[in-house]
This record gives structure tokens, C-alpha cells and sequence, in this order.
């Protein structure tokens, strides 16, 4: 058993509305993987499905190793689970809450108060406060620590980071990065891709409720242009050449995306313009997603 | 009701607010407007059957008038006119009613929507600081202008006069504004909209309690505590007798005065703020919250118990209230109705044959069921609420099983329901039993007719228990629909002569008609048996159902 997440062809529809159409997912044991989509994509219905809180209406779903709807009880004592949108009982305080949530998991997770103090610093999180006293970030932190807090060995966290400020997300990161070494499994939905570019092993990519693309950073790469951005000493001309992408040229400053297999090519033509400035880098995530994103506006049936 | 000489002020956007306010009660506010006109018209009419005669009439006002328990449930007598005896029966009920509509509409458009950000959105927008506390109290003063005016015309219909239907009307009508702006003002108090309620609907309780106390205690005892109720000032109108008009201008003066204060609040505090600061709680949970015992598959009890005691409590103290009373009016109950035949007659088809004392308790601790239902289906239903506001979803999460999380709720809504029920036994008993100096065997015979009401009322719970599990979207309209129609074939079913088996369908056609009926195990103990299987029954597949749906 390798795989803490193994989804194949998830399908699932409200109504008329066709949530997921034959969506696949793979999580490995004991990697931090990044589930990326667009908003409406369908992250929190797998996620939810994965729960047992949502029946599937088609195709295959394993969760370490077990049904997530027959087996939910069992499952969810061995997972923690952060909601995208946190909400608390008003009238309990965080502290409560914390508590609470660790009991329900089962008995073998009981809170270590060390840790949970630990975490709740880290946080800088008032657990005295009543829930209807806190920010949308304190509610995100309060399910934070009560999930992190747990000895769960998969954790579901949908979108963990939306209400946190940089410091907070700075302070998760350093959490998340913990819980990789210690072999914790972690499925991380976002659509804040330097958040996954920090911290994901691999990532999954989807659209319109099915994967567009997975793998680990580096294969998506390869798959991927390079953006280069070059100050020459003469034009150089680079019209036409194949493998050139979203050329841009003011006088002797030149921007383009080059397919991997004609970077040599480029290089040459660069070199024998005369190279006064060079440099070459990966795409960010943000702009693999704004391709996988954007092919849906071009693609058939796009709207315009 | 655009008004551009309010843009930039702290009204602006009012009259899209109020518009807003319309549209989200399109169905609910005309539905309170309804309901309280027309249990003022049928009553008005049924009193007009019961007591056709001057003479009965009369003869009610003198038993009634010296019934202390009744002075303190309804208020004193002014006259024996048919406008009058209405106006004692049913005044100061119809201006509770009229002022929970009150409260519920200002809380629900000001501090409801404060504490769950809507308002944040709002404010956002080219709208001023006060717009929503005025548009909240527009929407009050629109729905009361047009209670009063649907009063008027019913009542003038049913056949009262004209100039006392209007100062009747005004006494139930200027009161619920004058809760319109209490509740303004408890908005601006607390930062919990649950809170703010509690503290208006305080507000109403202790209103009520001053004017009972006060009517009770009759002329040389403390009389005057009336006139510190706004109930007491829609008593002391004296619709139909004499009307005294001035009386009116009494509610509208603290109508003045706690909107005046609510606005210098709302201008002076910061959003999402309340004056009372909010307490600190428990950094860690308590080891009851968590609950004792040691098994995979928890229970959270705890939580649920938590979540729902508070609205237990208060309707604990309404029904030990009301049935201490209740019971309290028993002695002397046969000289009451002795002038209506008809009114006997409706106390022995919902409370049985025997004896009208007995007939009286019995009908007082059949409504302790029907009531005790509505309280069970509102525990029951906190189910739904806690799926849709969201909160269910990290709960089940967790180890904590569908089946586990239903039945925490249930369990609370069966022990709620228990105990309200025996809260209900015996505060009529204490009632009656200390003012014929047998408490102890008062208390044990009523207690017991009270308890045999459980499965009846449970039964109802079951059928919202189902309609969770099986139709969650429907499961509110539903199962207070379900509520309804057990309380119209209770009180009417067999005025409106219904065919039998419509009359079998409600649980409490079943109950003993107890104190009174002969107690068998064939007679009380078979039918109690049935309910209580049909219950469980009905409970097995509402969780079956629960088990299967998308949660959501």
C-alpha cells in the first residue's frame, strides 16, 4: 500500500450541474501533494467525497486503502481535515473546539497538550475567545491546530491558508514542512500556486472537474517553456523561428517562451546578436495554471 | 424609495435595505400578520358562540374576574360587552405574539446579519452606518401598520364596534412596535444576535410578569406594577369600555425613546461590536463536553447538549409558568364555564367525561403534549441547521459516525422533551394542588397525566426525524407542517367534523385522556406501546436515510 488517495473516473453531479467528469487523483504515502484548480474546479467535492460526506456517482475511490463512504468512521480516525470555509460553533471557544475535534477523532488521538500549546503559540491564537469573537483567519487557525495538533497520518487540507496573514502563512509552512519529515501524508487543495510551488512533492492539475495534468514540478517542467529575457547589442531576429512563443521586441530588449527542444536553436541566434544581459527561467506555477486555464477559453465550445 | 438626498449620509441605502429586508420575509412576515389576525377573529367570533348572552357574559365576568389564576394568565375585566370579553381573552396574547414578530424582524435585519459578516458586505457599499437598524425598524412600522389595519377590518366584520376595534387594535399594535424598538436597542447591546433576542424576549417575559403580578394582586396589593408593562398599557387601553386613548400615547413614548437610545449606540460603537463585552470562556474543554466513555465510534452528546441546553432552559421556565397557572385556574373552573354550555363541551372533547375539573386538566396537559412536540421537533431540527450552517461538515469528519451524531440530538430531544413535559405535570399540580391543599396527590396524578403525553409528542419528532434522513431540504417546512396540522386536529378536529381516520392520524388521538379516564393496561398501556414502536420506527428510517445522503 503506497498510495494514501487513489481516484479514478470520480464522477459526480448536482442536478444538472456536472461536478466531476471522470476525475483522477493519486496520492502517494508520505508525500505533500498539491491539488490546484481554479475556483469551481471541483476540489472540495472530491475532497468531500474522499470524506464519505458526498456518495460518488461513478468510478473508483480509495482512501488509505479503504472505502471512504462504507468505511468513513474507521477512515476518519486515522485522517484530520481542514475546511475551506470554517465554521465554528459560536457560543464554544477555540480551545473547546480544539479539544472537541481531537476527542471525536477517537480515543488513540487524544491532543498532546505540549504539542497544542506548542501550536497554539505558534499561531499566536487566544483560545479563550468565544468563536463568534474570531476572524475568518482565527477560525482557519483553530481548525489548523486542532488538525495538526492530531497524530492523524493523512491530512485533507482545503484551501488551510485563505483568512491567514504572510506571517501565519509563514508559520504553516514551517508546520507542513514538520509533518513531511515526520511521514505524514498531506493533500493540499489551493489555488495559491507559490504555496504549493513551496511546498508540494507533486501536483495535480484540474479543470472543469477533470485532471489536466500530474506529476512532480520538475516533469511539468519539461513539459513546459522556458521564459527568456535578453538585452542584446544587435536585433536579433527571431520571427518565425519554431519553438519561439509570445515573442515581444523593444529595439534591442527581447522577451520570449521557448519550447525546450529549440532552446539551443535560440541561444545561437542570441549569441550571435550579442549577448549584453541573459535570463532564462522556469515558468511559475502561475503561468502553467494561467496555460491550463486559459486553453479552456481557446479550446472548443470555449466561450468568448 | 430612492432618496438621493441621503446619499453620503448615514441613512444612505436605506430603501434598497428595506426593499432587501421585504424580499428575504416575503413569506414569513405576512405569515405572522396572518396568523395573529386570525386568531383574533375566530376567537372573537368562537366567544360570540360561547357566550351569546349578555348574561353569560356576566356570569363569566364575575366568575372570572374574581379567578385570581385567570386575572393573572389574561388580565382584569373592564366589561361584559362581547368587544370586552375578547378584548380580556385574547389582548394581551395577540401583543406577545405581535411583539415576537417585532422582535424576530429587527434582530434577524441587524444584529443576525451583523454577526454573520452579510451586513460587512453591505457596508461596503454606498451605504451609511444607520441604514440597516432604520430600514429593520421601517419593515416593523410597515408590517404593524398593516396588522392594525387587517385588525380593524376583521373585527369590525365579526361584528364589534368600530371605535373600539380601532383602539383594541392600536393596544396590540403600538406595544409590538414598541418591541421593535426594545429589540433595536438589545441589537445594539451584544455582538451575538442569539443573545440580543434573548435579552428582548427578557424583556417581554418580565413585561408580562409585572402586568400578571400586578392584575393579581387586585386593588391595596401592588396594582400599580401594571402600569409599568407595556402589556399592562395594552390591557389598560380599555378597548370596547369607555376606551381610554390617552393610554395608547404611552407605548409610543418608549417606542420614541429606545429607538433614540439604539440610534446613539449604533452611531457611537464599532462594527460587529457590542456594548456588553464578550466573556471570555474555557481555553480547554470541560471533560462533560467531551463526554466520559472510551469507544471507537464517539458520541458527541456532549456537544449536543451543550448546543441545545440554553433553549431548553427558557422553554423549561415558559411551561412551568404557564401550567402552574394553568393549573392554578382549575378551582373554580366548573362556576366559570357554567354560563356555556359550549365551552363545556369543548373542554370534555379534548379533556373526556369525567367531571369538568377533570376534563379541564386533562385539555391543559394534552396542550403541555402539543406544545412539548413543537419543542421536540425544534430539537430534532437543530440537526438540519447544524448541516446547513456548515458546522457538521468537520464534525463528521472525525470518527464520529452519522448514525452517532443523529442520535446525540435525539437523545437530547427525548430527555428535553421528558422533562419539559414533567416540569409541566408538576407545576399544574403544585398549582392546583396548593390552592385545594392536596399537593402531593395533585402533583402525582398530574405528573402522571403529563408523562403519558411522551410518546405522542415524540411521534411528531419522528416524522421530522424522517424527513431529515430521507428529504433534508423539505425537513423544516415539512416537519413544522406535520406540527400543524397534529395542533389543528387536536383543537379543531372534531369541531370541523373530520372522518375518523384523518382524526386517528394524529399521535395524541391516542393519549388517555388523563386525569379522568380509567387507567388499564389494555386501554392506557396498548396504544402507548404502539406510538412508542411507531416512533423508533420512524426514527430507524430517518438515520437509515441519513446514512445514505450527501451531507450538504
Amino acid at each position: 500500500m503506497t498510495n494514501a488517495i487513489e481516484v479514478r473516473g470520480l464522477r459526480k453531479s448536482f442536478g444538472r450541474t456536472q461536478a466531476l467528469d471522470g476525475l483522477d487523483l493519486d496520492v502517494r504515502a508520505g508525500e505533500v501533494h498539491a491539488f490546484l484548480g481554479p475556483n469551481g474546479a471541483g476540489k472540495t467535492t472530491t475532497i468531500r467525497i474522499l470524506l464519505g460526506l458526498l456518495r460518488k456517482d461513478g468510478g473508483e475511490s480509495r482512501l488509505l486503502g479503504g472505502d471512504p463512504w462504507r468505511d468513513a468512521t474507521t477512515l476518519h480516525a486515522r485522517l484530520a481535515y481542514v475546511p475551506g470555509d470554517v465554521t465554528l460553533w459560536p457560543g464554544l471557544t477555540g480551545g473547546e473546539i480544539i479539544d472537541l475535534l481531537a476527542r471525536l477523532r477517537g480515543p488513540g488521538s487524544a491532543v498532546d497538550p505540549k504539542r497544542r500549546q506548542a501550536l497554539i503559540e505558534r499561531f499566536a491564537l487566544d483560545p479563550a475567545k468565544k468563536a463568534r469573537a474570531y476572524s475568518k483567519g482565527n477560525r482557519q487557525k483553530v481548525a489548523l491546530i486542532a488538525a495538526l495538533a492530531s497524530d492523524a497520518e493523512l491530512l485533507l487540507l482545503d484551501e488551510p491558508t485563505a483568512g491567514l496573514d504572510p506571517l501565519m502563512e509563514a508559520a504553516f509552512r514551517e508546520c507542513v514542512n514538520d509533518e513531511r519529515h515526520d511521514g505524514r501524508t498531506i493533500l493540499l487543495s489551493s489555488h495559491i500556486l507559490s504555496e504549493a510551488e513551496a511546498l508540494a512533492d507533486r501536483v495535480t492539475i484540474i479543470r472543469d472537474g477533470r485532471t489536466a495534468e500530474t506529476g512532480t514540478l520538475a516533469e511539468m517542467r519539461h513539459l513546459t517553456r522556458t521564459t527568456v529575457d535578453a538585452e542584446l547589442a544587435r536585433p536579433a531576429v527571431l520571427d518565425g523561428v519554431p519553438g519561439v512563443h509570445a515573442l515581444e521586441v523593444h529595439g534591442t530588449h527581447l522577451r520570449c517562451e521557448v519550447d525546450h527542444a529549440a532552446l539551443n536553436d535560440v541561444l545561437g541566434r542570441l549569441t550571435a546578436a550579442g549577448v549584453v544581459a541573459l535570463t532564462c527561467r522556469p515558468p511559475t506555477l502561475e503561468e502553467l495554471f494561467l496555460r491550463h486555464y486559459s486553453a479552456e477559453r481557446t479550446g472548443p465550445g470555449a466561450r468568448p | 424609495m430612492t432618496v438621493p438626498a441621503l446619499a453620503g449620509t448615514p441613512l444612505a441605502g436605506t430603501g434598497v435595505l428595506a426593499r432587501l429586508a421585504f424580499r428575504r420575509d416575503r413569506i414569513m412576515l405576512p405569515a405572522w400578520v396572518y396568523v395573529i389576525t386570525v386568531l383574533i377573529a375566530s376567537n372573537s367570533y368562537s366567544l360570540g358562540k360561547l357566550y351569546p348572552t349578555v348574561e353569560a357574559r356576566a356570569d363569566l365576568a364575575a366568575s372570572g374576574g374574581r379567578n385570581p389564576a385567570l386575572v393573572f394568565l389574561y388580565g382584569r375585566f373592564w366589561g361584559d360587552s362581547l368587544g370586552a370579553v375578547s378584548a380580556w381573552r385574547y389582548g394581551v396574547w395577540a401583543a406577545i405574539f405581535a411583539a415576537l414578530m417585532s422582535i424576530f424582524l429587527v434582530v434577524r435585519h441587524t444584529r443576525a446579519d451583523e454577526e454573520a459578516g452579510r451586513l460587512e458586505l453591505i457596508g461596503s457599499a454606498a451605504v451609511g452606518r444607520l441604514a440597516a437598524l432604520t430600514a429593520a425598524l421601517l419593515v416593523a412600522v410597515a408590517a404593524t401598520v398593516a396588522l392594525t389595519i387587517l385588525l380593524v377590518i376583521v373585527l369590525i366584520v365579526v361584528g364589534l364596534p368600530a371605535a373600539g376595534s380601532v383602539a383594541f387594535a392600536l393596544a396590540i399594535t403600538t406595544c409590538s412596535l414598541a418591541f421593535a424598538a426594545v429589540a433595536a436597542l438589545a441589537a445594539q447591546l451584544t455582538s451575538g444576535a442569539r443573545t440580543a433576542r434573548g435579552i428582548a424576549i427578557g424583556v417581554l417575559g418580565a413585561a408580562y410578569l409585572l402586568r400578571a403580578v400586578g392584575d393579581a394582586s387586585g386593588e391595596g396589593g401592588v396594582s400599580w406594577l401594571t402600569w409599568l408593562s407595556p402589556l399592562g398599557w395594552t390591557e389598560f387601553v380599555r378597548p370596547y369600555t369607555q376606551a381610554r386613548w390617552w393610554v395608547l400615547a404611552l407605548p409610543l413614548a418608549l417606542t420614541a425613546a429606545a429607538t433614540a437610545t439604539a440610534y446613539a449606540l449604533a452611531v457611537a460603537r464599532d462594527h460587529g461590536a457590542g456594548l456588553l463585552p464578550d466573556r471570555p470562556g474555557r481555553s480547554t474543554a470541560s471533560a462533560w463536553l467531551l463526554g466520559a466513555h472510551h469507544r471507537a465510534d464517539h458520541w458527541p452528546v456532549g456537544l449536543a447538549w451543550r448546543l441545545q441546553r440554553g433553549t431548553l432552559y427558557g422553554w423549561a421556565a415558559g411551561f412551568a409558568f404557564t401550567f402552574a397557572a394553568s393549573g392554578a385556574a382549575a378551582k373554580g373552573i366548573g362556576s366559570l364555564l357554567g354560563g356555556s354550555a359550549q365551552l363545556r363541551n369543548a373542554f370534555t372533547r379534548l379533556g373526556g367525561e369525567a367531571g369538568i375539573t377533570d376534563a379541564y386538566l386533562a385539555a391543559i396537559m394534552s396542550l403541555a403534549g402539543l406544545a412539548a412536540a413543537a419543542y421536540a421537533t425544534s430539537a430534532v431540527l437543530r440537526l438540519r441547521s447544524e448541516e446547513t450552517g456548515g458546522q457538521a461538515e468537520p464534525l463528521l469528519a472525525t470518527a464520529t459516525s452519522r448514525i452517532s451524531w443523529g442520535l446525540s440530538h435525539i437523545a437530547v430531544a427525548v430527555v428535553g422533551t421528558a422533562a419539559l413535559l414533567a416540569v409541566a405535570g408538576v407545576a399544574a399540580g403544585l398549582g392546583y394542588g396548593l390552592r385545594t391543599g392536596s399537593a402531593g396527590s395533585e402533583v402525582a396524578q398530574l405528573l402522571g397525566a403529563a408523562m403519558v403525553q411522551l410518546p405522542a409528542s415524540l411521534a411528531v419528532a419522528g416524522a421530522a426525524v424522517v424527513l431529515f434522513g430521507l428529504a433534508p431540504r423539505a425537513s423544516v417546512a415539512g416537519a413544522w407542517t406535520v406540527v400543524g396540522l397534529v395542533v389543528l386536529i387536536a383543537l379543531f378536529g372534531q369541531v370541523l367534523r373530520l372522518s375518523q381516520w384523518i382524526l386517528d392520524v394524529s399521535p395524541f388521538a391516542h393519549v388517555p385522556k388523563l386525569p379522568g379516564a380509567a387507567v388499564t393496561l389494555h386501554t392506557t398501556g396498548a396504544p402507548l406501546l404502539w406510538l412508542g414502536l411507531a416512533t423508533v420506527a420512524l426514527t430507524a428510517a430517518g438515520l437509515a436515510g441519513l446514512r445514505r445522503r450527501d451531507i450538504g
